[in-house]
Parts: C-alpha cells; structure tokens; sequence
C-alpha cells in the first residue's frame, strides 16, 4: 500500500510536441491518499487512460514525476511497482486454470508454493470462484473472467494500487451491479488503494469516496460524489454528472446584478471577478414550477418512473426541471422558481459565487471543507 | 399448414453434379483401374486386390514411403518454428508492415515449376551462383547431381525458401489479432518474453497454426513438380518421393493397376494422418 503523487505531469503522444493542445495530459497535480478508493471520471478521450496507463508504468510520462510513498518510481517498468490493473476486456492466460492464472503473478516473483495455494484459496473465497478453481479459465463466462483479471490483481498482498480501466464495459447489464458492489466489498476487505476509470457517472459515483472529473487532459474537480453533485467547481462537471445535468444558462451581469432573459436571478452568495461570460447554473433539481419567476413554455414533459422531467423554455434557452408531479401540459405557461442557495454563477465555465455562509468567515474555509477546497485550488491553478 | 416437398433437391443438383464430375467419377475411375489388369485395347482382366497386395509389400514403396515422411517431417520443424519466429520478429504496426507481408507473399507467387527451374539453375556446379560459391569460394564438394546429401539439402532448402511463407503470414495473422492488453497485463504480473510466448501468443496462435501445419503436410506430402524439375528424384532414388515414383509407375512403365492401387493407399494415408492430426489439435476445445 502506498500514497501515490503525481507531480506537474504532463503527457504528450507526439514526439515535439509545441502547443497546450498537443498534450493528452496537461498539468496534472493529484495526491492518492493509501487505501482510498477513487474513481477517475471523464468523457472518451479526455485523458484519463493515459493518467492510468502513466501510473501503471505502461507509459513514461514527457514530463512530471510519480511518486509512491514519496519514491521516484517515474522510470521503472510496470512490474517494479507493484500495482495491479484491470483492462477493459478481460485478460485471463486461456490456456491455464482458474487456479494458475490466479497464481500466476506469484509464481513470476518466485513466491514459495506454499505461501501461493493460501493466497489464492483467500483470494477465490473473496471473489466467490472457489467452485471453478480447476477449470479452465477460457471456458469462463465474461464475467467470471473480469473476476480473474480482477484477482489477478488482488492476489498479491504487497501491491501498492489497483487501477481498473473501464472494466465493466464486456459485462451484461444485470450482472454489472452484482461486479460492482463486489468490487466495493473488495475494497473494504483489502483496503488497497484503487483507481477506477469510468466514463459512467454510475459506476464512478457509486465506487468511490473521492471523484476526480477530468476534461481535455486536465482534472476539472476533485470530490465526493455529493460534493459534485451539489457544487460543481466548473460548468463541465455540472453538466456531465447528474441526469439531466446541470442548467447552465446564459447570464449578464447589470450593475451587481445577475440578469437572465430580463429577469433578475438570486444566487448563492457574493460574486468574484469580474468580465468574462457568465453563466448561471442551477440543478434541475433546484428547479420548481411556481406562482411567479421566470416565465417559461413547456416544451416537453417526460415521466421517468420517480419523478418527472420537465423541459421548458425560456426565451431560446432550454431549462429541466425535476418535479415529483408532471401536472402541466406542453405548451403550457408557467414560472420557474431558482433555488437559491443552489444557484451559481460560472466565469468562463469555473465557479464564480462563494458559498452560503463562505463570506462570513474570514478562512476561506473549514477542516471539513479540505477536499473541496483542494479540488478548487488545482481548478483555479488549471484555468490561469 | 406445413408443406413438404422434395424440390429443394432440384438446388442441389448442379453441385451434386460438380462434384461428381470432379471428384467421385475420377476416383471410381482410379478404383476401375486398380482392381484390374489391362494389356490395352480396352481389355481388362479383374485382379482382385493383389494390386494392393503387390504395392503394401513392395520394398520400392516402402523405400518411397519413407522419404516422403522425412521429407515433410524435416520440412515441418523447419518451417514452423522458422515461420513463428520470423513473424514474431516482424513489425506489428507502421510503414514496414506491407511491405514485410510483400516480400513474405513473393516466394509463394512464383509458379512451383518455377521455383524447380530457378534452384536448378541456382545450384548446379560451375553454372549456378550457389553451386560456384559452395564449390569453388568455399571448397566444399557440393554438388546435387552426384551427391544424395545435397541433393536432400537443396531440396529442404528450396521448400523451405517456398513454403515458410505461409506458416509466417498465418502465424503473424494470430499474432496481431492479440490486444494490446494481454501484453500489459503480462508486464504487471512480471510474465518473462518465454511466459509471454507459452501462455499468450502461443495459444492465440493454436488455431492458425493448426491449420498451417495442416497446410504444409498436405502440400509437401504431395509434393511433386518442384522436386521433379531439380532433381528428377535422383542421384539414383534418393530423392524420388511417393509422388514422382507414382508417375513412374503409372507414366513410365504404364503399370496402371499398381499405379490406380498406389494412388488409393497414398491418399487414403494423407487422409488419415490429417484427420488424426486435427482431430488431436481440437480435441481440447471441445471440452
């Protein structure tokens, strides 16, 4: 087990590379506390297998260093570190039982037989294989063989991180959630440190205690998923996570005043800086139809089974909102009511409001506030 | 309501025809031969299966037999391993990729009397570059016409030269159909190049192989042109494998019935060691 830091890396796939856009990774700062389970999040393309395949070993990073438990590890190969990972497809050797291909990373490091046949019994109890120890691992079903990959990983007890890449993609929908609540229950039985790249917000939030957001090679926030949920850090992570995302509407800024289509908006708390486009983004959770506000026409209103999702419009701008009862039609005429505390504005897409209370103190914030405060300092480091 | 008829028959019939033509009346007609004695005019006396008899006791088969299993066998661990270790040495992407498969495909194009004719030329003594080289750059006394021994190299060699190809192409086909992934997950589980070969690219390959293996036995079993162009199965016999003697028997001494009963138990042998052969390389699958 291991802390693992990550220090002004960057990653370039082209050999000169010139501008900020040749660069699939571009400054990336990320402390991984030791026995955390993390999910890395972002769309396709954003860089995140990259970052994985860098702290694996698989890549060596154009610039930057990795650090685990404060030792360079930045040029050694990826069986010196002492991680695991877990590709997208499984990969089980099938040629060999289930057995041998969990003994397998053991028997390469000349571990004694002995030593061997108890990890792997532990291992197989863990993962609920035990009754097909002495198949063959290519008659396995999709599932079973992410098992195997997976402990593949798990089998050594002295591996510093697990990192799993997608590993859910192969696997039949309603055997997803039976994988992914054994890998939650692997972790807290092994207290290993895991990375876990997804680009379904699902998987991410319902995995981690800590969510790193990344977009276009940068990390946008990092927090719980209540955190991302409730504030977005920049207008990305407000419309990526959540379903519908977050409305992100396009606001003037009148003498102190936030103003959207004609209407004066009510936010969270004091605005800083100034200039740049403003935008205002609330959840539409935080969204209610009301007696008055801002009128709207109702486009659309889909029942999704709990609630509703009501599409209107205001002006030419869409805005959702999430109601218990659809009791309007299309067409109709209504108002649409901001929570306050839970509406913000955003500067060139990053946060731009203090939170509720925020102004008051004169820390800028609390012990419980740390994360969220990190994840907003690094944002604040990526957008200068 | 189902109805039967039987008139799908009437699809099938060009292709029952095609193969009757093709392949049944020609083998009935070396089956007519092979149970019969002719003097020619149309006269046939029926021989029963002394033909068979004659040919399975023969030493001159026997002799044939046996050069022909040497033959394909020193062929096979050639060629084989050659052909894996060549393709796990080509490049897997990049600008060099076609043009290995290029300059892999080329021996194979070359017409199979062509190849005979060019190592014929290629190795004679004082004419040919290799045939001047061995003898009179290196001083060794090499010389296919006159010497058994190189007159089996040159012919391994130029098989070799032909045929390696194919186990290479095949080979390489498994090999770049393996995802990246097996290969990094092999360097977390500190897998060395030999674990790498035994346990991944090796089974990924099982299949292509087979049927490269398969391939290469079929062909160089039946193997006649190429060494009947350069060598003629000489000096003496020594190269006169199943096929070439099959010529002799049945063109030069127009022995038809011995011939028609050879050809029967030569192909009935390629059969059987095929069926054997693949029959064991899939066994594992099935279960």
């Amino acid at each position: 087990m291991a802390r693992i830091s990550l220090s002004g890396l960057r990653h370039s796939y082209l050999p000169n590379p010139s501008g900020p856009e040749d660069y699939a990774l571009k400054s990336i700062d990320l402390d991984w506390e030791d026995g955390g389970a993390y999910a890395l999040l972002g769309p396709s393309g954003c860089g995140k297998s990259t970052l994985l395949n860098i702290i694996s070993g698989l890549l060596v990073p154009s610039e930057g260093r990795i650090l685990f438990d404060g030792q360079d590890v930045t040029g050694l190969p990826p069986d010196q570190r002492n991680i695991a990972q877990v590709f997208q497809f499984p990969v089980i050797y099938d040629t060999m039982t289930v057995r041998d291909n969990l003994a397998f990373p053991l028997r390469n490091r000349g571990v004694d037989e002995a030593r061997i046949a108890a990890r792997v019994a532990e291992i197989a109890e863990m993962l609920d294989v035990v009754e097909m120890l002495d198949v063959r691992a290519a008659h396995l079903s999709p599932d079973n063989k992410q098992k195997i990959s997976m402990g593949r990983g798990l089998v050594r007890d002295d591996v510093n991180v697990v990192m799993f890449d997608e590993p859910l993609t192969v696997i039949d929908p309603h055997l997803k959630w039976k994988l992914r609540s054994k890998l939650k229950e692997l972790h807290q039985r092994v207290r290993a440190t895991m990375i876990y790249v997804t680009h379904d917000q699902t998987e991410a939030l319902t995995f981690a205690d800590q969510v790193v957001v990344m977009q276009d090679g940068e990390v946008v926030q990092i927090g719980t998923p209540v955190e991302l949920f409730e504030r977005p850090q920049h207008t990305f992570v407000g419309h990526f996570i959540g379903s519908p995302g977050m409305n992100i509407l396009p606001a003037a800024e009148d003498a102190g005043r936030i103003v959207f289509e004609g209407q004066t908006v009510a936010l969270e708390g004091a605005v800083i800086g100034s200039g740049g486009v403003t935008q205002i983004g609330v959840r539409p959770e935080f969204v209610t139809l009301a007696e008055a506000g801002v009128p709207a026409r109702v486009r659309k209103v889909s029942d999704v089974g709990r609630h509703a999702v009501v599409e209107t419009m205001v002006g030419d701008t869409a805005v959702k909102a999430v109601v218990d009862h659809a009791d309007v039609e299309q067409g109709a005429e209504v108002y649409l009511a901001f929570r306050q505390d839970q509406t913000r504005l955003y500067r060139d897409g990053w946060i731009a409001t203090l939170a509720r209370g925020a102004e008051n103190t004169t820390q800028a914030h609390g012990a419980e506030d740390s994360v969220q405060a990190r994840g907003s300092d690094s944002a604040s480091e990526a957008a200068s | 309501m189902k109805t039967e008829n039987q008139r799908a028959w009437f699809f099938v019939l060009p292709v029952l025809l095609l193969v009757a033509f093709n392949a049944l009346v020609p083998i009935m007609t070396v089956v007519n031969y092979s149970v019969q004695e002719t003097f020619g005019n149309n006269v046939f006396f029926w021989q029963g299966l002394d033909w068979f008899e004659q040919i399975l006791r023969s030493d001159r088969f026997h002799a044939a037999l046996g050069r022909q299993f040497l033959f394909t066998f020193l062929i096979l661990i050639i060629e084989v391993p050659l052909g894996i270790i060549i393709a796990l040495s080509m490049p897997r992407k990049g600008v060099w990729v076609p043009v290995c498969l290029v300059l892999m495909a080329l021996p194979m194009l070359i017409p199979w009397n062509v190849v005979g004719a060019m190592w014929n030329i290629f190795a004679l003594p004082k004419i040919g570059m290799l045939g001047y080289f061995m003898n009179d750059v290196l001083g060794v006394n090499y010389d296919m016409t006159q010497d058994p021994l190189a007159a089996w190299i040159t012919i391994i060699v130029m098989d070799v030269w032909h045929w390696t190809s194919l186990v290479v192409l095949l080979a390489y086909a498994g090999l770049v159909s393996i995802p990246d992934a097996y290969y990094q997950a092999a360097k977390i589980d500190g897998a060395s190049p030999w674990k790498v070969f035994r346990y991944i690219q090796l089974p990924k390959m099982k299949t292509v192989l087979t049927i490269a293996i398969l391939l290469r036995f079929m062909d160089s079993f039946n193997i006649y042109t190429e060494p009947f162009v350069l060598t003629g199965g000489g000096p003496g016999n020594s190269t006169t494998l199943l096929s070439i003697d099959l010529v002799k028997i049945a063109l030069g001494q127009f022995d038809l019935g011995p011939a028609a009963a050879m050809s029967l138990i030569y192909f009935a042998i390629t059969l059987l060691v095929s069926w054997l052969f693949y029959t064991l390389m899939t066994k594992d699958d099935a279960k």
